[in-house]
């Protein structure tokens, strides 16, 4: 397992490489000067000038692009254009909404995707087996956007039972100290506000759980009929095992592999479709982050932002190649 | 041995009945009109079709006629799905939609399917340097997530439909070529390879004649379905401003304009998005099928 984690951290360098290539020639294949594209048709040249020295374009590509990977090795992401802030130490706020956004997601399209599944398999052909997969294949096809759009009507102007927009009550803001909101009002102990956030949460979360959840439900469907006729099931079965026992301790842990893969892939799907659902609710997140870069042509943040995505994508996908030899120990990678 | 000899004679010859040889695209057809899902998909496809080519036809307005007097009208006889802000009329705009958007799902996956089967050829069969370095570049690219890399080409060549067209080819093309070169891979160790390189053929001639021909089922079935994720990709980079630009009708632009106006006119949102939704359903269906009938080894 060590040997294999050692290895697989090593195989993440030249990607890890290779994505620096592609973020850095964001900026540097824009066609024609990309100064000037950044300020506008009507930016004097004077303007560009100073731009095109700030940002170091006067210089040859491949000195540009060492001195970014020496900027990133020590944690500097740039600055931004906009803000005239240094990105590393601005982006951490909008980090944390994404990362509280993302994982009530998750949590969201694992637990009703994985309890979906089950209970198609288990009443297989049923109502509940039609119904869900109905509603599965139709939310894979779902836009995300248009959903967003269509519950914010929905929920929050036609029933107003949720908020429209926002993270929190901005009349009653929360004092950050993990910038996650639903950790910070409880260490607070404020539990108005607790209840705030969640309903702030309700909407883009499901919003953005949506497609993951409706894939992990069919993945289970079909993996756990596989499994539900294995003869070890039929054993137990036979035994006078209860179903519920047979179906969730003894089927479920060996139909859970394919569906951990697609939980991983799902994760980093969960953060490209970030920046959609935080755009359409207003989240102050890494995607609503990157979505204003792109408005104001702020190149730096927008090259950042891909990058600290990416890289979290990556992570994720090496957390979840890791977890394979937990939940299967028939799984050895030494050999 | 007379009476063996007149046995034998007495033997009656009963002709075999031939057996009938049914084509193998014949018998994926049939296969695939007994799934009952994917022939409603390929009905949804040929309905979204129908529409796109009549469209100039079908559409009672000119999509990009503005009339601010008739500026959100309600769904009504004169205007079956309403107007929008600028009292364009909603009917006509989602029916010219559905060209652009089949046009960027189609020559999008078009693109990825030329280039992705060309990469993941040439990797699979040539092996070492060449399969490492193509390899490493696919993985690099599914390193991130395809709305990403598609907004990263975007910032590159600037926001329009036809970039937005080529942001979706560019993303999807590690996605063929490793499909591909998996398939060239097990392909490649086939007798009938060996055969053709003993005999000395020429590698182009083994890869198109022979190798391609058996690699590109399984490419048929990823293409369906990644029309379907072409089209919301296509959808999501309209409505985040990076693809078409206006007048024109395409889906997700359509909802990223309507957006504002969530409180007064819903219906502005509603059809587009549906229209989306359903093409999207559509080609998923129809993969769908086409993945049980072609290749039931990727069936999941």
């Amino acid at each position: 397992m060590f040997n294999y984690t050692v290895r697989r951290l090593f195989s993440l360098i030249p990607v890890l490489f290779g994505m620096t290539l592609v973020v850095f020639a964001i900026i540097h294949a824009i066609p024609g000067n990309p100064a000037q594209v950044i300020l506008g048709q009507r930016a004097t040249a004077a303007a560009i000038e100073n731009l095109t020295r700030e940002l170091g374009l006067d210089r040859p590509w491949y000195i540009q692009y060492v001195d970014y990977l020496g900027q990133l090795l020590q944690g500097d992401l740039g600055t931004s254009l906009r803000t005239r802030g240094p990105i590393s130490e601005e982006v951490w706020p909008y980090l944390a909404a994404t990362f509280e956004l993302t994982l009530v997601a998750m949590l969201v399209a694992v637990v009703i995707g994985v309890n979906a599944g089950i209970i198609s398999a288990w009443f297989s052909k049923s109502w509940f087996d039609y119904v869900a997969m109905v509603v599965a294949l139709v939310g894979v096809s779902m836009p995300i956007f248009w959903l967003g759009l269509m519950l914010q009507w929905g929920f929050s102007i036609e029933l107003g039972w949720l908020p429209t927009t926002g993270r929190n009550n901005v009349r009653d803001p929360i004092e950050s100290i993990t910038n996650l909101y639903l950790v910070d009002t409880l260490l607070q102990g404020r539990f108005d506000q607790f209840t705030t956030a969640i309903k702030h949460l309700a909407l883009p979360s499901m919003a953005l759980a949506t497609i993951p959840m409706a894939i992990i439900a069919r993945m289970t469907r079909a993996t756990m009929l596989e499994v539900m006729k294995s003869d070890y099931v039929r054993t137990a079965r036979a035994k006078g095992l209860r179903m519920f026992w047979v179906v969730y301790k003894h089927s479920l842990k060996n139909a859970i592999i394919p569906v951990l893969t697609v939980i991983g892939l799902q994760t980093g799907l969960l953060l490209g479709g970030a920046i959609l659902t935080e755009t359409i609710f207003g989240w102050p997140g890494i995607g609503r982050y990157v979505y204003d870069a792109i408005s104001y042509r702020d190149y730096p943040v927008i090259q950042s932002g891909i990058l600290i995505i990416a890289a979290i994508f990556v992570l994720i996908n090496l957390i979840v190649d890791l977890l394979y030899v937990v939940v299967d120990p028939r799984i050895k990678y030494n050999k | 041995m007379a009476q063996l000899a007149k046995k034998t004679t007495n033997i009656k010859v009963v002709p075999v009945e031939e057996e009938k040889l049914v084509p193998p695209w014949k018998e994926a057809w049939l296969a695939f009109c007994k799934n009952r899902l994917a022939l409603i998909g390929l009905g949804i496809v040929i309905f979204f079709i129908i529409i796109a080519f009549l469209a100039p036809i079908i559409a009672p307005y000119d999509y990009k006629a503005q009339k601010l007097v008739d500026r959100f009208q309600a769904p009504s006889s004169q205007h079956w799905f309403g107007t929008d802000d600028f009292g364009r009329d909603i009917f006509s705009r989602v029916l010219f939609g559905a060209r652009i958007s089949l046009w960027v799902g189609f020559f999008s996956v078009l693109g990825s399917v030329v280039f992705g089967t060309a990469l993941g050829i040439i990797a699979g069969y040539y092996g070492r340097w060449v399969d490492a370095i193509i390899s490493r570049i696919f993985d690099i690219m599914l390193a991130f997530p395809s709305i990403l890399l598609a907004i990263a080409v975007v910032a590159i060549l600037g926001p329009s439909l036809q970039n937005a067209l080529i942001a979706i080819a560019v993303i999807n093309i590690p996605n063929f070529g490793r499909l591909v070169r998996s398939k060239v891979l097990s392909v490649k160790q086939e007798e009938y390879i060996m055969a053709a390189r003993a005999v000395g053929m020429r590698d182009s001639r083994i890869l198109f004649r022979h190798i391609l021909p058996n690699s590109i089922s399984p490419v048929i079935v990823q293409a369906t379905l990644a029309i379907a994720t072409a089209i919301i990709e296509a959808a999501a980079l309209g409505f985040l401003g990076m693809g078409a630009q206006p007048p024109t009708p395409e889906w997700g632009k359509m909802l990223a304009d309507s957006k504002n106006y969530i409180m007064q006119a819903p219906w502005t949102l509603f059809f587009p998005g549906m229209a989306i939704m359903l093409t999207v359903l559509g080609f998923n269906l129809m993969g769908d099928g086409l993945r049980d009938v072609l290749d039931p080894k990727m069936k999941q």
